[in-house]
């Protein structure tokens, strides 16, 4: 009998129903978020007794040649791929918002890349930065240039990698871009021809402000996830050659997972989840409205 | 009648030029995984070789239990799907139809958590992980999966445009919070169900890190995984890796083409997720 009052709450079913949602929610997200937090402050090789360090790894961190390199690269890394990448994904989606034929096809060439698994792209790329038998420095030779040697170049490893990125983001992007581009009402830019704008104009006047939003929101997520770029660097470069490309990331992953530095790989976590913290924050204030309606 | 613009001729050749060079790599894999390795390694580069070399196809399993790879990565993946699939319904049918105190509040902190970066809180996952016994164990890459906050946000957002009526006359009949759900709200959320199932399935395919961390043995590996261990061995034999490649693309690629209007779906809605 007891039971059975139990089922006819509301609250009950709302508990039972959610309980997957909230086992997963405290062993994966909030558990392991206030976990990291802690072990920030510790010194752990996972073998010897964990060590009270206060906040020792943080200061530790600011030292780091290391990992001051990788923060640096993480941020030429970010506004390497960001800026490029928005733009040319913009001119892309009011490219393939106009009434063209293969419209569709282009699109799904665009979008390709974005199916693809971080891993695959970039062992195709390896191989396309090839220096001597790659198809890009091929291409380059046929103009009369000497290819670098692209991965293994202290100056070009970088921009090999954001190229590769910018690569396989474009289409990603691109879809948000036009998302927001069928969202301008075409009235606009019918107001836009009468008072004689070309194309130009119309795209000064009427795309780019009214797109701002999501613009905005397209910069922010590109940000977001610069600031976790990890598979393609471990597989392509492995942070080399000299450090060259070691990101926040990559450089957690060492000190986790190769040097078993636990508590100073959390620092580098907080750091990077700080970073991320205060463009979700942005993101989420402008969002919120859109969500909770 | 429209004239014909000059900007329009110049369009299609920056357009065509654009999607020549996003799939020129894709048919520079194709083309090298159908070439012997004398012919990749010689200049200048053909685009298809003499012989058309199939056998690079059949190679791939010869060092690597390279089938093992495919299958557990489809084992995975589909596990997380079904999965998430349903917690997700489940969860988004009770943030968006019952009622209970905090619900709107509970609802934005666990969205917040979608912001989490995975690398963030990896240390304590793999911990986890290594308490219960499911390091180089496929579990250990399901579990952090089968509920997400983005799914459950998704499948709200779909359960909030349905009509009350529907509710009420399940009430009537008699149906508790769950029949509703399984008998009137289920059924009725098969579209967003394939956005978010499209979703999943890419994301969990396509995934790497967390295999990286809690797989070591071979057999155990996916396809992500299994790759860029081959690239450690392999790397120079570029027909056999591309090959490789290939295949692990195939699955996506073949859903792709068939339910595009899905993939872009998805992809838009993920622009939510971070």
């Amino acid at each position: 009998m007891k039971f059975k009052r139990l089922l006819n709450r509301e609250s009950t079913w709302v508990f039972v129903l959610l309980l997957p949602n909230i086992i997963v929610f405290l062993m994966f997200s909030l558990g392991p978020l206030v976990a990291s937090f802690f072990f920030s402050f510790t010194e752990w090789d996972l073998m010897s007794p964990m060590e009270w360090v206060g906040l020792r790894n943080y200061i530790e961190l600011f030292k780091d040649e290391t990992f001051l390199k990788s923060l640096w690269n993480t941020i030429y890394f970010t506004l390497g791929t960001v800026p490029v990448g928005v733009i040319i994904s913009l001119f892309l989606a009011v490219a393939l918002n106009q009434r063209i034929k293969g419209v569709r096809i282009f699109r799904a060439a665009f979008f390709l890349p974005v199916i693809a698994s971080w891993i695959a792209a970039s062992l195709v790329w390896m191989w396309m930065y090839n220096p001597e038998f790659g198809l890009l420095n091929y291409f380059l030779g046929l103009i009369g240039i000497k290819g670098p040697r692209w991965l293994s170049s202290l100056n070009w490893a970088m921009p090999s990698i954001i190229m590769t990125v910018i690569w396989k983001t474009l289409g990603f992007n691109m879809l948000l871009f036009l998302a927001g581009l069928q969202g301008i009402p075409k009235s606009y830019y019918e107001a836009a021809e009468i008072d004689g704008a070309r194309w130009f104009g119309k795209f000064k006047h009427v795309t780019v402000p009214l797109l701002s939003h999501t613009t905005l929101f397209v910069v922010i997520i590109s940000v977001i996830n610069s600031f976790q770029a990890f598979d393609l660097i471990y597989m392509m470069t492995f942070g080399g050659p000299a450090r060259s490309t070691s990101v926040l990331v990559f450089y957690l992953y060492q000190n986790a997972f190769r040097y078993f530095r636990m508590g100073y790989a959390s620092a580098i976590a907080y750091v990077l989840f700080f970073l991320v913290l205060i463009f979700a924050v942005v993101q989420f204030l402008l969002q919120k409205r859109r969500v909770i309606s | 009648m429209k004239k014909k613009h000059p900007w329009k001729i110049i369009l299609y050749v920056v357009l065509g030029v654009g999607a020549l060079i996003m799939i020129a790599p894709f048919l520079w894999m194709i083309s090298t995984s159908l070439k012997s390795i004398d012919e990749v390694f010689s200049y200048p580069p053909s685009i298809i070789g003499d012989t058309i070399r199939w056998d690079n196809y059949i190679r791939i399993g010869e060092r690597y239990p390279f089938g093992r790879f495919f299958i557990n990565s489809t084992i995975v993946t589909s596990v997380v799907v079904v999965c998430q699939l349903f917690t997700s319904s489940l969860g988004g049918y009770v943030f968006a139809r019952l009622k209970f105190r905090f619900r709107d509040t509970i609802f934005l902190v666990y969205l917040a958590t979608m912001m989490i970066p995975i690398h963030v809180t990896l240390i304590p996952i793999f911990l986890i992980m290594r308490f219960l016994g499911l390091i180089d164990r496929l579990p250990a890459l399901i579990l952090t999966d089968i509920a997400t906050a983005f799914g459950t946000f998704l499948m709200r957002q779909f359960y909030l445009n349905i009509p009350a009526s529907l509710e009420d006359a399940a009430k009537i009949d008699g149906c508790n919070p769950f029949t509703t759900y399984w008998r009137i709200f289920l059924p009725l959320s098969k579209p967003a169900l394939a956005t978010l199932g499209v979703f999943i399935f890419m994301g969990m395919w396509n995934d790497f890190v967390r295999p990286l961390i809690f797989i070591n043995s071979v057999e155990n590996m996916t396809l992500t995984l299994g790759l860029a261990n081959m690239q450690g061995s392999y790397s120079t034999d570029w027909p056999v890796l591309m090959a490789g490649t290939f295949i692990s693309l195939l699955p996506v690629l073949i859903f792709f083409l068939f339910a595009q209007d899905f993939f872009v779906k998805s992809v838009t809605l993920s622009g939510l997720k971070e």
